[in-house]
């Protein structure tokens, strides 16, 4: 798939070119038009995914849950029982539908990069994850103000009670950099990091034992294992993907806490 | 070299290739469908979930409750039923007690007033027998007199020489006294 637009530049018969970020851009359907491209296509789709099962799921809410409604409510379950009510504590109903969303969004468009025939993970593009970090950094800035008001809340944050004075010399941008850069960064870079990753191995394996199959007898026999790990490198991916939404939903809802907390 | 050919090909291909560099167009469309997912979820998914898990937790917890107030119901009947029961037990006793204590008590009464009886009929015999004794000596002392008055009036009278003549003056005495009676 992507290598039919790398075709189309003349490159191909020029050897093996590895995959690389050239491979995540690409190009739009409707020429000139920057909204028709796959990343942004997956991310609608994916909405509409995720809005048509969960509502056809959670549609009777039923006493005795039929299997559609079990699995909706296994996934919204253990969004709100385990990252929202564990984390969070009594005030978590409140961030149970930031939550659940962030979770099924990011994974599906994870996922994504596992099904076949797509096979895109939209989070490897970075402005997804950024767009993400970036209102995970509003909501758990402005819970935080609105609980403590602006000035306590910058206090609680540039000086943490119970260090000796001058220590504040060093915590303090630290401190500052944490909450203000740091978390948004590693918040979206992890994401974008691990979906970007996973998904130039796969390409890699797959690509280069499609190329080891054009080759000379010697790599044709070669290029089964790529094959073989590629698959391997599916499963992987796909623990990775699950993870990587976890962990993005758990840290949100770890610094929502942190906001909500009466000292940082 | 890939690099080089995308500069030739594309516009502006070095900032477009650097990954870390976001799209506009993806930035909106990027907040756009999480808030329209967020709006769905938020709207359409979580209510009814929650609604589930509310009417769930309803269910369980109602169908604890009545179990529990069936039991502390049947406990409580039990309480009753036993402290009944002993109650019952108690006042079976009392009245068994009370039964012996008046049976005894019966027995008493009717053994003095038996002893009472056999006592005013022995004594109302006895004075029956004595009046009937003293009445009979006084009959006796009024008859033996008469008669000895009468008997040695005859004797007296007869002019008694012999033993035989005696003797049947006595018995014509006797016969008399027979026939008169």
């Amino acid at each position: 798939m992507f290598r039919s637009y790398a075709a189309t530049e003349g490159v191909k018969d020029e050897g093996f070119n590895p995959p690389d970020a050239g491979d995540f851009n690409l190009p739009p359907f409707i020429d000139g038009n920057t909204f028709a491209t796959k990343p942004i296509l997956l991310a609608f789709f994916s909405v509409t995914l995720i809005s048509i099962f969960f509502i056809l799921a959670s549609r009777k809410s039923a006493l005795v849950p039929s299997k559609l409604q079990f699995a909706g409510e296994s996934i919204y379950g253990f969004v709100r029982n385990d990252l929202g009510r564990d984390v969070i504590g009594h005030e978590f109903m409140r961030f149970v539908p930031y939550l659940f969303t962030l979770f099924t969004f990011i994974l599906v468009n994870n996922i994504f990069g596992i099904i076949p025939l797509i096979q895109f993970p939209t989070m490897s593009r970075v402005s997804f994850p950024y767009v993400l970090a970036a209102i995970t950094f509003f909501v758990f800035h402005y819970i935080g103000v609105r609980r403590h008001g602006i000035i306590a809340y910058l206090k609680g944050i540039m000086f943490i009670p119970g260090v000796p004075k001058p220590a504040y010399i060093l915590i303090t941008p630290l401190e500052l950099a944490t909450y203000f850069i740091v978390r948004p960064m590693t918040l979206s870079l992890r994401l974008f990091a691990n979906m970007f990753a996973g998904h130039l191995l796969l390409l890699v394996f797959i690509l280069g034992g499609e190329h080891l199959l054009s080759g000379v007898i010697g790599l044709k026999v070669v290029s089964p294992f790529s094959f073989v790990v590629a698959i391997a490198l599916t499963f992987f991916e796909f623990m990775v993907q699950c993870l990587q939404a976890y962990i993005f939903t758990l840290l949100t809802a770890l610094y929502i806490t942190g906001a909500l907390a009466d000292e940082h | 070299m890939r690099i080089f050919q995308l500069a030739t090909t594309e516009l502006a291909a070095g900032e477009e290739l650097n990954p870390l560099i976001p799209h506009t167009s993806e930035i909106i469309v990027g907040f756009v469908a999480f808030s329209l997912l967020y709006i769905v979820l938020r709207r359409a998914v979580v209510p009814k979930f929650e609604k589930a898990f509310a009417d769930r937790t309803e269910a369980i917890q109602g169908g604890m409750e009545r179990a529990e107030k069936a039991q502390r119901e049947a406990e409580s009947a039990l309480t009753q039923y036993k402290t009944q029961l002993a109650d019952a037990r108690g006042e079976a006793q009392q009245i068994r007690e009370e039964a012996r204590v008046q049976g005894a008590a019966i027995i008493e009464e009717m053994r003095t007033k038996a002893q009472e009886e056999a006592a005013r009929i022995t004594s109302t015999a006895q004075a029956a027998i004595e009046a009937e004794r003293q009445q009979a000596i006084n009959s006796l002392r009024n008859e033996v007199g008469t008669l000895a008055t009468e008997l040695a009036s005859k004797i007296v009278g007869e002019a008694l020489d012999d033993q035989v003549r005696q003797s049947r003056i006595v018995d014509r005495f006797l016969s008399d006294l027979e026939k008169s009676k």
